[in-house]
């Protein structure tokens, strides 16, 4: 860290200053080593000078949920009321998706069957093929299909009514959040500011104080969901609104709109396009919540599936479900997409596409009704279901009996030799240490007052009492990130030198995503057994998505003129790489890179679910002990070190583009 | 979907609001609100739940189940989201009942029926690697055999504490057992691991309780610790080890029924149901195996129970 303070102070000519920081930060590492007798209180955090953050953040919610008041009504009647008004609003596509409407109690009530199976699997192809032609037909269908025959019908029309109202009221806040900050410029600061917190904050975090303060059930589930899903939408709408060009307001404005119609008639349809790439960001993050959701009482697939990994044999029920969670992900995702680059069409080609539309509509209604008829088609009749049964359990037997010994060996090697020595060199460290030496970095990136906010937001973990679980989070995530990029950058290479390369890791990315990774955690349980390393595989599977992708992305983005300067030049292939397309695209890299910090620390409460003691261990203890306090101290550090990752790779890249000359 | 759930939401929210406004005509009258059982995510809570729901509905109430997690569901039977739970074991729910006892806002049904217990557990292959089991003195000379690299020469015990409690690693030093007590995260995880090692015949050692599956799919036996008594755990003179408490093993014990306090006047009729309700331990292991491990519907299992036992209510 001090060579890079040198350098950078080298760089902006402040040499002096450079080398004072530098070795203020080699003291406050080095001192409390060598002196630990003396500068004890600066090795470990001293036990008398925690602050109680949880204790406060608890009693502030304990006064939330019971105390507050407004006069005529209180702050939990008011939650309720809020949650109630959502309870109506998820009725109807409840109603219309899982099931039915019936008048009355009695067993021969009359009864208005829920959306067919087959009218919906028709409306979905014929409109996956309106919007994206025979492959996204073929996708489509296969999708729906598969949760059909495979049983997870019922828990998916669940989940899909969740979902889409979940989505719905995820755009229709986020436009409306993002006009706002657009129109009030005020208040822009203020709504990133929130944005960044409410995409750290693991969702986790937030369960507990939402079960405190709404209750349990599908609107919790959902109402958590919406907090997630929300943010990209707002940024989304706010950056499209700012690239609308000004010459389309002003035109607007000359020809004598109301600033209302300004906004409805020209500068949001003009950002329809942006604005659809966030309604698929909501969709896909919608998506990821569905197994957290279930935890606090949203049922459908997510209960499915963890409840199918209690049970003696639930390995392939489990994984079943969950291959119906990346079904639904990744036909609605595509659907979305498809929509996004949708071009307007004239003529005969858009009566064809309304034709489409139309006879995807008669489908879904008509078989819908012909259900009153054949019950059949309301509902698929069990013995027509199929299941892989015991099969992947076996599998997984076989696998564990045939190769653990295998895995033990790699095993007992990150262990002893890597995972080990680096968390009790990072639980040692002292905290006077770390802070000086993101201090220190910060202010070679960016200034004193960039460094002072940095190591505000480091201090937290000392400050409030969370040194160990917080060093043991540092230490899983750094060591998690650094593998996932070492594994995740070559691939995502090999995939912008080969379409069929791209297209496999497309795959792979998207089913890794969006499987729960529950599932596959329990595998990686049976081989690695519990603790660090199952958790290590965990976390590196989810978070080398991102690395993988945006090295792909940056690579292909090389503008070809520079790649044929760079071979005019006299450079061999691999000095190309190395020398012209590799720094070219080593901003965009490190963006991803940072998108892999952010997933790791997302990763964190599952893997505390098969035995760290991180971070999210005390998210998942708070949970369990439904103390409001402790799980938000423990999400707020976890946001601290997101924003704090986030901050400084933005610099450095923002530094590196500007040196390069974007 | 029944055409009055619209409603039950707003129901909901005013009774949790303003139960006191409510005016409600002092127990002869039954509430038409949905009475809602927690269900928490074990399989043998699940049967429970279900068979009390299924009892209430044939007395014509109407029942909502709903998932929450095991001590939360305390905290929101307090706030009005939760009517019933079926099971709050005296082995890891005694703080937390005590609590709630003392809020005024929950009432104590009783004892279900079945014993608990929870013990540390293994495989009975072990038995050969470590002679003198399940005596507990015969892990004092046993922790290499359960040993794994990162714990060596010490055994590892795979527990709960953080979610489940149990002070295990206070056991280990009171006792002197030459053990690691490693946090397994999850039930499944665990499970995961036995599932693993049993395949492979390897050394485990971990937390099981019964009524689960795990007893009756997996060979094995708990170890005998001293036997549990409350001083135990207060007083450092207790036991073998005069100088620590723990010294002794889990305590077991009955399982006990919830509600919130305003069932017996908003509900007579379910009041009385729930507070009769009585399983039998053994019966109910033998139906947590039927679904869990002969992949038996569990509303299937749950029907023919109370098919047979309905007469009794």
């Amino acid at each position: 860290m001090s060579d890079v303070a040198l350098q950078q102070g080298r760089l902006h000519l402040r040499l002096p200053a450079g080398w004072i920081v530098a070795v203020l930060v080699a003291l406050a590492v080095l001192v409390p080593y060598a002196a630990p007798q003396t500068f004890a209180w600066a090795k470990a955090y001293p036990a008398t000078w925690i602050v109680p953050v949880s204790d406060w953040l608890k009693a502030f919610l304990y006064w939330l949920a019971r105390d507050l008041t407004f006069g005529l009504f209180t702050f939990k009647e008011m939650t309720r009321f809020i949650s109630s008004l959502f309870g109506y609003a998820l009725a109807v596509p409840k109603a219309v998706f899982s099931t039915g409407i019936t008048f009355g109690d009695e067993d021969g009530a009359f009864h208005i069957p829920r959306v067919s199976w087959a009218g919906l699997i028709a409306a979905v192809t014929v409109w996956s093929y309106m919007l994206g032609g025979l492959r996204l037909a073929v996708l489509g269908f296969v999708g729906f299909a598969y949760i059909l025959v495979f049983g997870q019908w019922d828990s998916a029309m669940v989940t899909l009514s969740q979902v889409l109202l979940a989505v719905l009221c995820g755009v229709a806040g986020g436009i409306g959040l993002g006009i706002l900050a657009f129109r009030v410029p005020r208040l822009e600061g203020a709504v990133v500011a929130t944005l960044d917190f409410m995409q750290t904050v693991p969702t986790f975090a937030y369960l507990v104080p939402l079960v405190f303060l709404v209750g349990v059930g599908p609107v919790s589930g959902m109402l958590a969901t919406i907090l997630y899903a929300m943010p990209p939408m707002v940024r989304v709408t706010m950056m499209a609104l700012k690239r609308v060009p000004p010459e389309l307001d002003e035109l607007a404005r000359m020809t004598g709109c109301q600033p209302r119609q300004v906004l409805w008639k020209v500068l949001v349809p003009s950002a329809r396009d942006d604005l659809l790439v966030g309604v698929n960001q909501v969709i896909m993050l919608t998506l990821n919540m569905i197994i957290i959701a279930a935890m606090i009482g949203a049922g459908g697939l997510g209960f499915d599936v963890l409840n199918a990994l209690r049970q003696a044999n639930g390995l392939g029920k489990g994984l079943e479900a969950g291959l119906a969670v990346v079904a639904l992900a990744i036909v609605l995702d595509r659907m979305s997409r498809a929509l996004v680059e949708l071009r307007p069409v004239h003529g005969a080609a858009a009566q064809h596409r309304r034709r489409l539309f139309w006879a995807g509509l008669a489908a879904l209604i008509g078989f819908t009704l012909l259900s009153f008829a054949f019950p059949a088609l309301e509902s698929l009749p069990p013995e027509w279901r199929i299941t892989t049964g015991s099969m992947w359990s076996d599998v997984v037997s076989w696998v564990n009996i045939n190769l653990f010994s295998t895995a033990d060996a790699l095993r007992t090697f990150l262990l002893i030799y890597i995972l080990v020595p680096v968390k009790t060199f990072l639980i040692g460290f002292p905290w006077v240490g770390l802070l000086a030496v993101v201090a220190g970095g910060a202010w070679s990136l960016g200034g004193w007052r960039f460094a002072l906010g940095m190591t505000a937001l480091i201090a937290f973990i000392p400050v409030a009492g969370l040194w160990e679980r917080g060093m043991t989070t540092i230490y899983l995530c750094s060591i998690s990130v650094v593998i996932a990029s070492l594994i995740g950058l070559p691939l995502g290479f090999l995939g912008s030198r080969s379409e069929r390369m791209h297209k496999f890791l497309g795959a792979m990315c998207d089913t890794l995503q969006t499987l729960p990774s529950f599932v596959y955690l329990l595998p990686v349980v049976m081989l690695f057994r519990i603790g660090d390393v199952s958790a290590l595989v965990a976390i590196v599977l989810y978070a080398m998505v991102p690395a993988i992708r945006f090295t792909d992305h940056g690579l292909r983005r090389v503008p070809p003129s520079l790649q044929e300067a760079g071979t005019m030049a006299g450079c061999t292939g691999m000095q190309r790489l190395a020398k012209v397309e590799l720094p070219y695209a080593l901003p965009e890299i490190m963006l991803g890179v940072n998108q892999v910090i952010m997933m790791a620390l997302s990763m964190l409460v599952i893997s505390s679910f098969v035995g760290t003691n991180d971070l999210g261990k005390q998210i998942q203890v708070a949970i369990s002990q439904a103390d409001p306090g402790k799980g938000l101290s423990a999400g707020l550090a976890i946001a601290f070190l997101g924003i704090l990752a986030d901050r400084m790779i933005g610099r450095w890249v923002a530094a590196r583009r500007e040196r390069m000359g974007f | 979907m029944r055409v009055h759930r619209l409603s039950q939401a707003a129901a909901l929210c005013g009774m949790i609001a303003g139960l006191a406004m409510t005016p409600m005509a002092a127990g002869a009258q039954e509430s038409k609100d949905p009475i809602i059982i927690a269900l928490h995510d074990w399989t043998g809570q699940h049967i429970t739940s279900h068979i009390a729901g299924d009892l209430l509905k044939a007395k014509g109430y109407k029942v909502e189940y709903v998932t929450i997690d095991y001590l939360t569901g305390l905290t929101a039977m307090e706030n009005g989201d939760v009517t019933v739970m079926t099971e709050l074991w005296a082995t890891t729910a005694g703080d937390a009942m005590k609590a709630s006892d003392a809020t005024g806002k929950t009432e104590k049904l009783g004892a279900l029926g079945p014993a608990a217990k929870e013990e540390w557990w293994y495989p009975l292959y072990m038995k050969e690697k470590c002679p003198g089991l399940p005596d507990w003195k015969a892990l004092l000379k046993c922790g290499e055999a359960f040993s794994a690299p990162e714990t060596a020469p010490k055994g590892r015990y795979l527990g709960m504490e953080a979610t489940w409690g149990g002070h295990d690693p206070e056991r280990i030093e009171a006792l002197g057992l030459p053990f690691v007590a490693v946090d397994a995260g999850t039930e499944s995880a665990m499970f995961a691991e036995l599932k693993s090692a049993y395949e492979r015949k390897a050394p485990i050692m971990l937390w099981v309780y019964s009524p689960h599956w795990v007893p009756s799919v997996f060979e094995g036996e708990w170890v005998q610790f001293p036997e549990y008594d409350a001083a135990c755990y207060t007083d450092p003179k207790w036991g073998i080890n005069p100088d620590k408490a723990f010294d002794c093993g889990k305590p077991y014990g009955d399982i006990f029924k919830y509600t919130s306090a305003e069932t017996k006047k908003k509900w007579p009729g379910a009041y009385e149901v729930l507070k009769k309700l009585k399983i039998d331990g053994g019966e109910l292991n033998l139906m947590v195996k039927e679904v869990d491990v002969d992949g038996k519907k569990l509303d299937e299992v749950v029907a023919a129970y109370v098919a047979k036992h309905k007469g009794e209510y």
